[in-house]
């Protein structure tokens, strides 16, 4: 009987040997560069949202009849002055010109004039997160009383700059919220369906399959459009999320089931129950750690979808509404053709969407491959 | 381990006619995967000749690189493997030697010679057909691409094949799908497609693994039966010293990508040179047929598990869109009695119930009738299949089962010490440090090194997880483990061991085994009595000395013919039944 | 097969009968209804609102009886190809949506085989030739499919044929053709508009088709049987089509089941954004003036559009693959 002991020592460092789960998974997700970008832009574009008072220039809601449909001006970093050259930012200072015929306004720069930018200048008061009173901004005119377009004005004359960075809070914390919200109900069917089975999970699987194969923007538009036109924005923005994320559920249910379904015929579940452990213990302490990190990932790659139905809802009128400022809100004053071609500016919301969403689908990518890394 | 370096001399051959039967010949074949340093020899300076009419075997076991140099000589191996040195000469009927090493893998001369002069066979009949094309044209398909024939006489040739390969109905067969085919008729129907072109050459890589013994024994003489009507000169790719005793002509052993020895198979049987060739024939002599076995002498206790008429019968399916399926009965009227100390064996082939009846005996299957009745360590004898699924604690604790898979029953997110702690936590008995110390001795008696504890079963091969979960099993002082095939996912050399270890503890801690498994030569070496089952229901019980060397069932007699011994002086597994 | 497909065909009815009940949910959903809508346009306006007129109107259009009532009149309605009435156009609702539903689907088909034949090659490209430069771009430009939101596409697009080409690129039709009949030379104007909408439509179910068709082939290149076909002496290109893809071929079919409401989704905002004659801009006042049958027969047949697409899309696969059909 001399091979009774394993014989060998464990061959590999002890410090992989040792790392758990989800530190592997972290390893591997930090070998996806591109997802691990992403998780770095996903991060800031978040910042964005939380700090967008201090951030944004000017107050989003600050308007002046003189800087209707103002363009965008160039940033300058290079400025020739009499003792040389010195770098800092500042665009030129401009006036107001008539053409002769058409009488048309429109803005003339004036090289001669520098309005002069900084980093952390006082500027509109504001109140961060509608506590803290302030009037520092990150970025902005030296002079508060100069103004600066860096990405245009829109019909109001009010900053498009600051008015996509305040947009980002209701974009982004929809997104949050909605998957919240799907996520509890996706959880709770998923899981109910996975654990029970039987009828139940029938059931339940009837219950998906009838609101996936719904069209889903006629029944949001239907579901929107059913909301009384005189509730408060908070009100609205609530329903708004709770009317996405009842589409968004079922996707995550199903992901749950499945999963759940997979880990309750794993023989280390058996295991588990013939250790004596309980119903409770068996579903949180073996069965939820495996499921977390697809929920994650599954979440990650939901928030986009959320994100792109608000500023879908939004655009169409049938989602937030303006004196609120979200993206879709925003976008909905490019509707028609004439405001494009005189204004193309107001379609830059749009591209902060697509920055977002390309971001998160990156990110919930790499987060899906680390999760699962033989699922090919 | 150590391999000495100065490489095996290949067989002797004093007959210069046997020259012209020189089909292949290899020389200091070297594959790898990857660039540079990091880069992994799967075969390196690999050496052998394939002669007309003859079986060389490559015999190792997981990892050893038989199945990539299988795969070099068609070149079809798998991206990012590719060939870097060496020769591989072939010999065409009427034509100049070809080096195989160095045709472009994508090209045509390598396309002409694959399937047309050398043929392979794969391990996995299920996956290695497609799924969706008809058995008939996957066989007729090499003919038409080799421009053979066209497609009605090919299809009319695969008919021929299929009946060659003794398919009943061949002409019916052919218009078949693969998932409508048992996994034996899918290895004839993968044997028939590989004849198609009239190869020379048959490569066949472990192709009755993922098959049941009978149905081994039927496939070796299939293609024992074409390679004399047909000349071929087969490779043989196996893990199993048995089938190369029964099989081979040469035989060549590899072990982790080098070949450790080269030689004719009654020399290498007879007379193995390198220490790792002997290890594997002890190994495969130890679990066989003529060993001695190990079973621990009984003394006759009371029985402590009765086992009457279970039955687990699954309903009967009605679906509005599928067609409806009769009831099915995994396990019919099984009784049995274990008595105390003793090793009592399940054996039988899959679709056998053998697992589901274990599963049973626990209760993680809830039995639809028949009586389990348990007699606990104080004397209270309860029903465990009519138990209240909660009251069954008690009775989990002194009934504990292994698992065959050593890689799914444990939980990937717990570390050791959390696993093998986890029984003794959930029963209340120990927390804290004591529960520590515990862990440690039970790792400890289970052979894992001290600092096993702290790790996650990611970090731990096949054999140490297999003792991790045996150490979960011992965790609560049991009285019986029910261990279902826990030796079957090992290499051979960790059967034993495993096999040994279980005996070790076996007197230490008063345990009584059921053993279930597929492998006679398993039961034989480690269980008192035998159970035979087939199809649900129990052929035949008795001592395992009895069963095995005066079986009375038809059934048991093919089993026990079925099984190949590691003695080439005995080859009884090809004669015909 | 003739079975599977009556079994399925059977299947639908009480799905149907589903959609019919939360359609008419949906659109009963909002507070009020189409009379008191029009009263508050008519206050709006100025105008005197006389309350025996309004009680009148809901008795004329039935909006005066219990929900179950009215969902019986027009669900029976439906049954026998009656739509009901648009109190808006004062017009049969089925004169009012023929032509745009039709056009709607025309506008969802073209689109869905436009990005099949888009995403099958690409798909198959970037699987074969993985972790090349042409398959990084392909994925990039797949997720930004995936990112960029349809109707956005659809104003980036107008802006760049106003700015550049100096012309609308909304509608279907150009002017002269838009209220005219059919004719060959109408359809030749529609197929000429077609397919500003349906590129824009097409982006993201493109987008995400190549990535369902790029992970189903890496998973079938590797499978043993691809392998057996190789040590056949296939060549590569015939092994490639005739195995590995010809099973990737059948997860792809059954993503109709979804693309195809997604379509449909989609073309409703699309065609708001570019004022297409499609079922999605009529929908969208229909939904906010409360004309309840004229909405709800737009949603009834959009849903019912997509529960069609997943019925091919079943009977497409059982064809593909025998493991369905024996089932």
């Amino acid at each position: 009987m001399s091979d009774i002991t394993a014989g060998a020592t464990l061959p590999q460092t002890s410090r992989y040997a040792t790392a758990s789960e989800a530190r592997l998974m972290w390893l591997r997700f930090r070998r996806h560069r591109l997802a691990f970008a992403a998780l770095i832009v996903t991060i800031l574009i978040y910042l964005v949202a939380l700090l967008v008072e201090p951030l944004a220039p000017f107050n989003p809601d600050k308007s002046n009849g003189r800087y209707v449909y103002h363009p965008p001006q160039r940033l300058h970093l290079i400025d020739h002055t009499a003792n040389g050259i010195r770098i800092h930012p500042y665009v030129f200072g401009e006036h107001l010109a008539r053409d002769p015929v058409t009488l048309a306004a429109h803005y003339v720069p004036d090289p001669s004039q520098h309005v002069a930018l900084g980093f952390f200048v006082r500027g509109d008061p504001y109140r961060l997160w509608n506590l803290f009173p302030g009037n520092i901004h990150f970025f902005g005119p030296v002079n508060p009383r100069d103004t600066v377009f860096l990405l245009g004005a829109d019909r109001l004359g009010r900053d498009m700059l600051s008015r996509i960075i305040a947009g980002a809070r209701v974009s982004l914390s929809i997104g949050l919220v909605g998957v919240g919200c799907s996520l509890i109900l996706g959880i709770f069917f998923g899981g109910l369906s996975g654990y029970l089975g039987g009828r139940v999970d029938w059931f339940i699987q009837r219950v998906i399959e009838f609101i996936l194969s719904l069209p889903t923007i006629p029944v949001w538009l239907a579901l929107a459009a059913a909301l009384p036109k005189d509730w408060s924005p908070v009100a609205t923005y609530f329903t708004i999320t709770l009317i996405i994320s009842l589409v968004g559920w079922t996707e995550l249910a199903r992901v749950v089931r499945g999963r759940f379904l997979a880990l309750r015929s794993e023989t280390f579940v058996t295991a588990a129950w013939l250790d004596g452990c309980g119903q409770g213990r068996i579903i949180f302490r073996h069965m939820l750690p495996s499921l977390a990190s697809h929920i994650i990932a599954s979440v990650t790659l939901a928030i986009p979808m959320m994100i792109l139905a608000e500023t879908s809802l939004s655009f169409l009128g049938l989602g937030l509404q303006p004196p609120a400022i979200s993206w879709g809100a925003l976008l909905s004053e490019a509707q028609n053709v004439t405001s494009i071609a005189t204004a193309p500016w107001l379609l830059l919301p749009g591209v902060a969407v697509a920055i977002t969403v390309l971001a998160l689908n990156f990110l919930g990518d790499g987060l899906r491959d680390a999760a699962d890394p033989h699922a090919h | 381990m150590l391999i000495s370096k100065p490489r095996p001399a290949a067989p002797m051959r004093a007959d210069p006619a046997a020259e012209g039967d020189v089909l292949l010949s290899v020389r200091g074949l070297s594959t790898q995967f990857g660039h540079g340093p990091a880069a992994l020899r799967a075969a390196n300076d690999v050496s052998f000749t394939l002669r007309r009419g003859r079986t060389l075997c490559i015999v190792g076991e997981s990892g050893s690189g038989k199945s990539m140099t299988a795969r070099s000589i068609l070149q079809i191996v798998p991206h990012p493997g590719r060939i870097v040195a060496g020769e591989m000469l072939y010999y065409p009927q009427d034509a100049a030697p070809v080096d195989l090493a160095r045709l472009p893998p994508h090209g045509k001369r390598i396309r002409a010679i694959r399937g047309r002069e050398i043929a392979m066979v794969f391990q996995e009949p299920m996956t290695s057909l497609s799924p969706i094309h008809r058995i008939g044209w996957q066989i007729a398909e090499g003919l038409v691409a080799h421009g053979m024939a066209d497609r009605r006489t090919a299809m009319a040739r695969a008919i021929d094949l299929l009946r060659q390969v003794e398919i009943p109905n061949p002409a019916e067969a052919a218009g078949r799908f693969p998932f409508e085919f048992s996994g034996g008729m899918r290895q004839r129907a993968m044997i028939a497609m590989a004849l198609a072109c009239g190869p020379r050459i048959l490569i066949a890589d472990e192709p009755t693994t993922a098959l049941d013994v009978t149905t081994q024994a039927e496939i070796l003489r299939l293609i024992r039966k074409l390679q004399e009507e047909e000349g071929l000169g087969v490779l043989f790719i196996t893990h199993d010293m048995g089938v190369v005793a029964q099989i081979a002509d040469d035989v060549l052993v590899m072990y982790r990508g080098e070949v450790v020895e080269y030689a004719e198979v009654q020399q290498l049987f007879a007379n193995p040179q390198h220490s790792y060739t002997q290890r594997l024939l002890e190994a495969s002599r130890k679990l066989g047929m003529a060993a001695p076995p190990a079973r621990p002498a009984i003394t006759p206790g009371p029985p402590m598990l009765r086992v009457r008429d279970v039955t687990l019968t699954y309903p009967a399916q009605r679906s509005f869109f599928a067609r409806p399926k009769p009831p099915t009965h995994a396990v019919r009227g099984v009784s049995f009695d274990l008595f105390e100390g003793e090793n009592l064996g399940i054996v039988g082939e899959s679709g056998s119930g053998k697992t589901t009846l274990g599963n049973c005996l626990i209760r993680v299957l809830q039995p639809s009738a028949g009586q389990v009745q348990y007699t606990m360590r104080d004397g209270q004898v309860v029903d465990v299949d009519g138990m209240h699924r909660k009251a069954l604690r008690p009775v989990h604790r002194e009934m504990r089962m292994v698992f065959q898979d050593p890689f799914a029953s444990l939980n990937p997110r717990m570390t050791v010490e959390q696993v093998v702690g986890e029984p003794i936590l959930m029963h209340g008995l120990l927390a804290g440090a004591a529960l520590r110390q515990r862990v440690r001795e039970l790792l400890a008696s289970v052979g894992l090194p001290e600092d096993a504890g702290p790790r996650y079963p990611h970090a731990f091969s096949g054999g140490q997880r297999q003792r991790i979960v045996i150490a979960r099993a011992l965790a609560l002082d049991p009285r019986l483990i029910i261990a279902d095939e826990a030796t079957s996912a090992l290499d051979v050399t960790l059967r034993g061991q495993i096999l040994d270890l279980l005996l070790a503890l076996q007197p230490k801690l008063g345990l009584s085994f059921i053993l279930i498994s597929h492998d006679l030569g398993v039961i034989r070496y480690f269980c008192n009595r035998v159970v035979v089952m087939y199809r649900g229901e129990i052929v035949e019980v008795g001592d395992t000395d009895k069963i095995c060397d005066h079986p009375t069932q038809p059934y048991t007699q093919a089993l026990l013919r079925a099984v190949p011994e590691a003695d080439p002086a005995r080859r009884a597994l090809l004669a015909q039944p | 097969m003739g079975r599977f497909i009556a079994r399925r065909l059977a299947g639908m009815v009480p799905f149907i009968f589903l959609v019919s009940i939360t359609v008419f949910v949906l659109i009963k959903l909002p507070p009020g209804d189409f009379v008191s809508n029009y009263a508050a346009s008519l206050a709006a306006s100025g105008e005197t609102v006389d309350d025996s007129m309004l009680a009148e109107m809901r008795h004329r259009y039935g909006l005066d009886q219990s929900w179950p009532v009215q969902y019986w009149h027009w669900i029976s309605g439906v049954a026998q190809g009656d739509f009901g009435y648009s109190f808006k156009w004062q017009q049969p609702v089925s004169s009012l949506i023929g032509e745009r539903m039709g056009l709607t689907l025309v506008l969802s088909f073209a689109t869905l085989l436009f990005t099949w034949a888009i995403a099958f090659p690409i798909g198959v490209y970037s699987a074969v030739r993985r972790y090349t430069w042409g398959d990084y771009f392909v994925t990039l430009l797949g997720f930004l499919g995936l990112a960029i939101p349809g109707f956005l596409l659809a104003l980036a697009l107008m802006y760049a044929g106003i700015t550049w080409f100096h012309q609308d690129v909304g509608g279907l039709f150009s002017p002269p053709y838009v209220d005219t009949p059919w004719t060959l030379a109408r359809v030749g104007d529609l197929a000429a508009h077609l397919w500003v909408p349906m590129i824009i439509l097409g982006t993201s179910g493109a987008a995400s088709l190549i990535r369902i068709m790029r992970a189903n082939l890496i998973d079938q290149l590797h499978q043993p049987y691809v392998e057996t076909a190789r040590a056949k002496g296939l060549s590569e290109t015939t092994l490639l089509l005739r195995y590995p893809i010809r099973v990737a071929l059948n997860p792809f079919v059954s993503t109709l089941g979804w693309v195809l409401p997604h379509l449909v989704s989609g073309s409703v905002i699309i065609s708001i954004v570019l004022n297409l004659p499609t079922a999605g801009p009529l929908l969208l006042q229909a939904l906010l003036s409360q004309d309840q049958y004229l909405a709800g027969a737009f949603l009834l047949l959009l849903c019912s559009l997509t529960v069609l697409g997943t019925l091919v899309s079943d009977i497409l696969l059982a064809l593909l693959d025998p493991r369905i059909r024996f089932q």
